[in-house]
């Protein structure tokens, strides 16, 4: 049974506080248990507190899926990205380098990428993914369009991402203040470091700099 | 900015499958274009083939069982005919089942389904030495009981049961025995 055509996943990182209970929520699950497959990432942990959850964006042509030399992970015709298949994976990293939200996660110790897949075993029952019925702030929503646009009226869902010459869509949407611009994120820049660049961007320095470590 | 057509399959370069590299087309990211047979699809294969394997011999096993049929009596020949020490092929129940008559002594008749119990090739009387020959693959039968005695076959020859009445030979059971 696939997931529901109507419902969408919002990340709506305004208003996440930083409480960790999507990260608990997800490592309890059976079947990563002790993985949590949400990261909670700090936008810029020097100046500010200000955290986002990533889980996996579900795109219409995963990047990690393209690089997989093992054919390893498939999506359902629902457009959910699912897992890498236990007995295809040979732990080769690819995905984890390729995929531009840096969702995947590699387990050395079990030579397997783990990686969030929407909770499939309760969205594709009619439920609601773990992560989304814990947060307090409901910055994880999981619902119709209609109810999120009753409920953040100033913000509008964003699903379309720009890397550099890539343009991924996605199924998880992002939501943004309704009036704003958005801006693509140009990977090649990180490679002209001019160094005297007046508007440094945090996000680029965060992902230039601070790699997240993979434990 | 939201893009709500989730197209089927889309690619990196947004071209369409069919001019897509042939590597694409054989690793497709879509599920059910994936052939993908698991250990347990394997495992429930074999044991579903190898239970229809076994239903297969207790059918077999039933119908053997549980025959009930009788073929009907015949006439094979007159005592006359066949001379004592001779052997003489008829064909009973039905015309596709080749038999041989014995004629050991002057009142002892013995009559065996020629083809061998091994691969079913046609017996030849050896009577000389009182016993019958598969040429196939060198099977000797006991000419007194039907039995194997040297080569492959392992089971003995059907035995046709004989009545013997105002000069005529009747056929009138074959007797299937089990080694």
């Amino acid at each position: 049974m696939p997931v529901p055509d109507t419902k969408y996943f919002f990340i709506d990182p305004n208003r996440c506080i930083g409480c960790e209970s999507c990260v608990q929520a997800c490592s309890e699950c059976d079947t990563h248990k002790g993985h949590s497959m949400i990261h909670l990432e700090y936008v810029n942990r020097r100046e500010s507190p200000q955290t986002l959850p990533v889980v996996c964006m579900h795109c219409d042509s995963p990047t990690c899926a393209e690089v997989c030399p093992a054919d390893a992970i498939k999506r359902t015709e629902d457009g959910v990205v699912q897992t890498a298949r236990k007995p295809r994976c040979i732990a080769c990293n690819n995905c984890v380098l390729a995929c531009p939200f840096g969702v995947p996660k590699m387990d050395t110790h079990m030579e397997l990428m783990m990686k969030c897949d929407m909770c499939y075993d309760r969205t594709s029952e009619g439920k609601r993914p773990m992560c989304a019925t814990v947060c307090p702030s409901q910055a994880l929503f999981f619902g119709t369009r209609e109810q999120i646009a009753d409920l953040r009226p100033r913000s509008r869902p964003i699903n379309e991402f720009k890397f550099g010459e890539q343009t991924i869509h996605t199924k998880v949407r992002m939501m943004v203040p309704r009036e704003a611009t958005v801006n693509h994120l140009d990977v090649t820049d990180g490679m002209f470091d001019s160094g005297d660049d007046p508007q440094a961007d945090d996000m680029m320095a965060a992902t230039l700099y601070e790699l997240p470590i993979i434990s | 900015m939201e893009h709500d057509k989730a197209p089927k399959v889309s690619f990196p370069d947004g071209r369409p499958e069919c001019e897509q590299p042939k590597w694409r087309r054989d690793f497709p990211i879509e599920v059910e274009a994936d052939e993908y047979g698991a250990r347990r699809d394997f495992t429930k294969f074999m044991v579903l083939t190898s239970l229809a394997f076994v239903c297969g011999q207790f059918w077999i096993a039933l119908h053997t069982f549980f025959r009930g049929y009788k073929p009907g009596e015949q006439r094979i020949a007159k005592v006359d005919d066949i001379a004592v020490g001779e052997a003489m092929s008829f064909h009973y129940p039905t015309d596709r089942d080749p038999c041989l008559l014995i004629r050991k002594s002057e009142d002892d008749f013995v009559a065996y389904s020629s083809q061998c119990t091994h691969l079913m090739c046609p017996v030849q009387p050896d009577l000389e030495n009182d016993r019958l020959h598969c040429p196939c693959h060198r099977g000797f039968f006991d000419v007194a009981t039907g039995r194997p005695t040297a080569g492959p076959p392992r089971r003995p020859l059907p035995r046709i049961e004989l009545r013997i009445a105002k000069g005529n030979i009747y056929a009138t059971n074959i007797e299937v025995s089990a080694s």
